[in-house]
């Protein structure tokens, strides 16, 4: 930046005012926010193509086997699905109004929200847990393991080997994106975001949906056939 | 070593710029400068592609004669599946764009750094963590798979599978990263002036590749990720004593792979197009097509991973339409080789160490593609499958494809990375060895092949001694050749004279509008883009005198950031 002193040609780098979150690498503020969303955009189809080798193995496995799984489908119990259905489209909302709050510069608001998904997120893997315990209980395990007495079929080992995998990888999610909205939650707190930069706000949240709209596929997948 | 000449040489190098504004081990491992990352990758690939290239000639040193030479056929297992898996994900995957991409791209674009770059330091370390997860793998069991990691043998065996598979898993994230990385840059970052129809080729190349590797990656992710699972919590997808489905596995290995041949050469062809536009002075022919061959070929590679499947049991439909598929993808790659001939006819051609190597890339590419439209045809890949023609194939395809372009992609930016020169009669001599120790290494495999030599065998009828002992020849020749290379470069690095800053009279930012060395930064101002990347029309005034054939001397570059208008 010294040393050239007829700096001022045509584009914006005379760096009149350089704000404290603008990175030395960056022109401006609007190319390191768009920057910052086409990388997470690009991140969530990763995370959709990771999922999707799951869901193939699903598809393959239910068309040869239709009649497991829908034996299998009733072990589970779509009341605790439903429950952390609704638990997370909430948390999707939350965190739009996080997002919302944190372009109007309301930091209490933004705050709140922030810590409320959180706690929702919370809610979903307590919710987990317990239908996880219940499984295992009953010695309901994946593949070769499965010892369940109450329903013996061949194949039905699969049909809980794509559910642990596919919920357990999700679940893995959800913890990733508790630590991540805590992270954004403190900065907020400590007054780092204003309603010109709110850049880690934003693409936590689109992960955040991203992780709901996942499960809002696997629910009926998994606990919903008839 | 700290004689005057050195000393003087430091005086002339007192300029600032990335080497040398800050020092020590640690200004290295923290660094978030894309080129000093690039060197961080340059270290690290070429230590494995020594490791691997160890393994290739103690696998051709094994088939010198019949019968065991030096092996047990059970160690020969291990050790062309670790020469394979090392080639593949450690060296090839990462070679040209986290070397030569990292260390170009930004700088050709005009950016002061990638978009993310703390992101792309990790991915480096991500790099490491995978490599070192594979080798608690390897060190503690082996791996004795191949590097296809077929089920069922890869959930039966008790090589270690499942720490090589979740190391690879973990660089996947490595080469996401990237991947990522270069997207955004490329969409984000560009200077202003720096259309589409005006980014260097090389960069389409990137961009081409980084498609490939956000779509395909995470797919190899999980299906390693379903493998290991099997190995551990025995969950039956792919192991059938458990009723899961081995053929499943295979398409979700060739998913991947297949794209990931495309991981290795598209930004190959990139470097190559660099290499051409440079040494002919003419610009690319047909410029549009060669930038969008690239992505037609990101996209048809999703499409033909049913090719390595033939003999799987597919049904013959699918076979059919993966077959056509496979021909199709022909089309584009064809449109680059043409158009680089094209663009090197009538040129002014500036016959260099970088140009040698896009020639006998020129050479040996064509061979490996036409074979592979042979591999792709049902009715003779029936008889060809998994023989030693497949193995001369995808030689001539990756070593032709990624190691050549590498090497010329490193010659190429060797000045501007280290600032200085190499030997050029010493370069030459070099490539000319790796060109006729990989011809006379690979060749002869092709007859091997249609002779019905198995691949993956360490042992053979006598009536196949002589092809293979042509071809273990070859690997030594070739290894000459890759050894004088590393004396050429270590010598420059310590010795070589002092590079202009502008050594080729190239057109791209990289070098019309740095010093001898980037500084930290790249620009002190961002550049102002106005010309295509190969556009010599202008060469007189842009490079200096000389007529842009290299001939004069070297051109006076505009100080540091100052653009020419
Ligand atoms: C960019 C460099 C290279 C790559 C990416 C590469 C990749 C591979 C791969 C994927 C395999 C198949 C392993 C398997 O079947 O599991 C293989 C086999 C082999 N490679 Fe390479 N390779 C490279 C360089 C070389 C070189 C330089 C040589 C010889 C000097 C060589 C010699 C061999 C041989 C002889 C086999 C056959 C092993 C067998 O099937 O019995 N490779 N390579
Ligand atoms: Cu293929």
């Amino acid at each position: 930046m010294a040393g050239v002193p007829e700096a001022a040609t045509g584009h914006a780098e005379a760096h009149a005012h350089h704000p404290p979150y603008l990175q030395h690498h960056f022109v401006s503020a609007e190319q390191q926010f768009d920057a910052a969303k086409l990388g997470m955009w690009l991140f969530l189809v990763t995370e959709i193509l990771l999922f999707s080798g799951m869901f193939v193995a699903y598809a393959v496995y239910r068309v040869w086997h239709p009649e497991v799984f829908q034996a299998a489908s009733k072990l589970l119990d779509w009341r605790l699905g439903g429950l952390n259905t609704i638990v997370l489209l909430t948390s999707s909302f939350t965190v739009a109004l996080a997002v919302h709050y944190a372009q109007l510069g309301d930091k209490k608001r933004l705050v709140q929200n922030l810590w409320l998904t959180v706690a929702l997120a919370g809610v979903f893997m307590v919710v987990k847990y317990f239908e996880y315990s219940e499984k295992f209980h009953h010695h309901i395990f994946p593949g070769g393991n499965y010892a369940y007495e109450g329903l013996q079929l061949p194949y039905v080992g699969q049909f809980f080997s794509i559910y642990f995998v596919m919920t357990g990888i999700h679940g893995l999610h959800v913890l990733v994106g508790m630590g991540v909205l805590t992270w954004v939650a403190l900065k907020a707190q400590r007054g780092v975001f204003s309603s010109e930069y709110y850049t880690p706000v934003e693409i936590s949240a689109l992960y955040w949906h991203l992780v709901d709209i996942i499960w809002i596929f696997l629910f009926p997948l998994l606990y919903l056939i008839h | 070593m700290a004689t005057q000449t050195i000393a003087a040489q430091k005086t002339a190098q007192s300029e600032i710029n990335y080497l040398n504004h800050a020092r020590g081990l640690k200004s290295w491992l923290l660094t978030l400068d894309h080129k000093r990352i690039g060197i961080l990758y340059l270290i690290s690939v070429v230590f494995f592609f020594i490791v691997g290239g160890i393994l290739a000639l103690l696998i051709r040193a094994e088939l010198f004669e019949p019968g065991q030479t030096l092996m047990t056929a059970d160690t020969y297992n291990h050790i062309f599946t670790l020469h394979g898996a090392i080639m593949i994900f450690l060296f090839l995957i990462p070679a040209v764009p986290a070397v030569l991409g990292n260390f170009a791209l930004p700088i050709m674009i005009g950016a002061k750094d990638v978009a993310f770059p703390r992101l792309n330091l990790a991915s480096w370390y991500i790099f490491w963590l995978g490599a070192l997860t594979m080798l608690v793998g390897i060190v503690t069991s082996g791996l004795d798979t191949g590097w296809t990691f077929y089920t069922p043998y890869s959930t039966m065996t008790s090589s270690g599978v499942t720490w090589v598979v979740l190391g690879i898993f973990i660089l996947g994230f490595s080469s996401i990263l990237t991947g990522l990385n270069f997207i955004v840059t490329v969409h984000k970052m560009r200077a202003p002036g720096l259309t589409w129809s005006r980014l260097p080729l090389f960069v389409w190349g990137l961009y081409a590749t980084s498609i490939v590797q956000i779509l395909a990656t995470p797919v190899l992710g999980i299906t390693l990720l379903l493998l290991a699972l099997e190995r551990i919590l025995k969950i039956g997808i792919f192991d059938p004593a458990l009723g899961g489905d081995p053929i499943l596995f295979q398409h979700f290995f060739w998913f991947y792979s297949h794209p990931a041949v495309y991981i290795m050469i598209l930004p190959a062809f990139g470097v190559i197009s660099e290499l051409i536009g440079t040494f002919s002075r003419k610009g690319i022919f047909g410029y549009k097509f060669v930038a969008l061959s690239s992505v037609a070929i990101a996209f048809l590679g999703f499409l033909v991973w049913g090719h390595h499947m033939f003999v799987s049991g597919q049904s013959a439909t699918a076979a059919t339409v993966f077959s056509l598929l496979t021909f199709l993808i022909g089309v584009p790659t064809g449109v680059k080789v043409l158009n680089w001939v094209a663009s090197l006819y009538r040129g002014s051609i500036w016959l260099r160490t970088p140009l040698l190597y896009a020639l006998a890339f020129l050479f040996v590419f064509p061979i490996g593609g036409f074979t592979g439209i042979a591999l792709g045809t049902l009715g003779l890949d029936v008889p060809l499958h998994d023989t030693y023609f497949v193995v001369a194939h995808f030689h001539y395809v990756m070593v032709s494809g990624g190691l050549l372009a590498f090497l010329g992609g490193l010659h190429y930016w060797w000045p501007k990375m280290f600032g200085r020169l190499y030997n050029e009669k010493l370069a030459q001599i070099a490539a000319l060895l790796i060109f006729v120790g990989f011809n006379v290494t690979f060749f002869p495999q092709f007859i091997l092949g249609t002779q019905g030599m198995p691949r993956r065998y360490f042992d053979y009828v006598p009536e196949f001694t002589t092809l293979h002992q042509l071809s273990t020849v070859g690997s030594w020749i070739l290894g000459l050749g890759l050894l004088l290379v590393a004396v050429c470069l270590l010598h420059s690095l310590f010795k070589g004279q002092l590079a202009p800053a502008n050594p080729w009279g190239a057109g791209t930012l990289e070098w019309t509008h740095t010093g001898r060395l980037p500084s930290p930064h790249n620009f002190e101002r961002t550049p102002v883009v106005t010309r295509g990347p190969y556009d010599y029309h202008l060469a007189e005034e842009i490079f200096g005198n000389g007529h842009g054939d290299g001939g004069g001397t070297p051109a006076v570059i505009p100080a540091q950031g100052q653009a020419q208008s």
